[in-house]
């Protein structure tokens, strides 16, 4: 016998598990056994998956050219 | 062990390497726990210091960026317990039994379809290059300012560092579990902040 079915309610608390490959095999089951029926939480999965990645684009900026410097000029003091 | 060698050396391409492989990231991590611009900045300051005097020493059984970011996250506690408003500390915070989307967004229980969506979330209109700008940057960047700040620094090391969530159990000194639940409701928030900007964002 499997587990009754997850409700789009719980799906939306199980997303990062499930993109962690955290979930138990048998809720992974049916987690996506639910997203091949559900267009609305495939849509709620994607916008996490981009959340993701958009956050990940904050690592992109650079140095400030001032606190570089100054970072280099602490190291050098221990040139020899 | 090749830059460890030439930090040994004292040689000006290896400063300039370390710099530029880990200094941004340094700054951001340090500024989890000292909010404060400058004080981050002396805090990384603190960490070249701490390098330079302990390179020789350096063994290599963890790596060289698991050792800079073990040192420079015990420096910036030590600073940032030092300057810190006197929080009570909740490893979770009263934030964690938020649901990840508000619960009128789904059916009642009675209903014919109990915990499905009643409309499901909205597309976002803006297109991948619009929300790839400065403009959602910044907004991201808001919204992570005003979590919480557990998961602020949960996300901020997972999602914007990259690191692994066993690097973050390590560091914040949290179990697996409380890792997950703390980035989930990060993330949702997160989404939420985009959502918002990105629907406003179609007309």
């Amino acid at each position: 016998m499997s587990e009754r079915e997850i409700t789009c309610q719980e799906l939306v608390e199980l997303v990062t598990e499930y993109l962690d490959d955290s979930l138990p095999p048998d809720r992974r089951l049916l987690f996506e056994e639910h997203l091949a029926f559900c267009s609305a939480c495939g849509t709620y999965l994607e916008q996490m998956r981009l959340t993701i990645r958009l956050t990940g684009t904050l690592r992109e900026d650079d140095l400030d050219p001032i606190a570089r410097d100054s970072m280099l000029a602490v190291l050098r003091g221990f040139a020899r | 062990m090749e830059l460890v060698r030439a930090l040994r050396a004292g040689e000006e391409a290896a400063f300039s390497q370390l710099v530029d492989t880990f200094g941004r990231s340094m700054l951001r991590v340090a500024s989890l726990y000292v909010r404060d611009r400058a004080v981050a900045e002396e805090v990384v300051q603190e960490v070249w210091i701490g390098v330079m005097r302990g390179i020789d020493r350096f063994e290599g059984r963890a790596s060289l960026r698991t050792w800079l970011f073990s040192i420079l996250v015990n420096t910036a506690k030590t600073r940032g317990a030092r300057e810190a408003r006197s929080v009570p500390f909740a490893a979770l915070g009263d934030d964690a039994v938020q649901p990840a989307v508000p619960e009128d967004r789904f059916l009642a229980d009675g209903t014919a379809w109990p915990g499905h969506w009643t409309n499901g979330p909205a597309q976002w209109g803006a297109p991948l290059d619009r929300l790839l700008s400065r403009e959602t940057r910044d907004v991201i960047a808001g919204a992570i300012d005003r979590l919480p700040e557990m998961q602020r620094r949960v996300v901020s090391l997972r999602d914007v560092e990259g690191w692994s969530s066993g690097e973050v159990c390590n560091v914040l000194e949290i179990s697996e579990t409380n890792q997950r639940v703390l980035l989930h409701r990060a993330r949702s928030r997160l989404r939420e902040a985009i959502e918002r900007s990105a629907i406003e964002g179609n007309d």
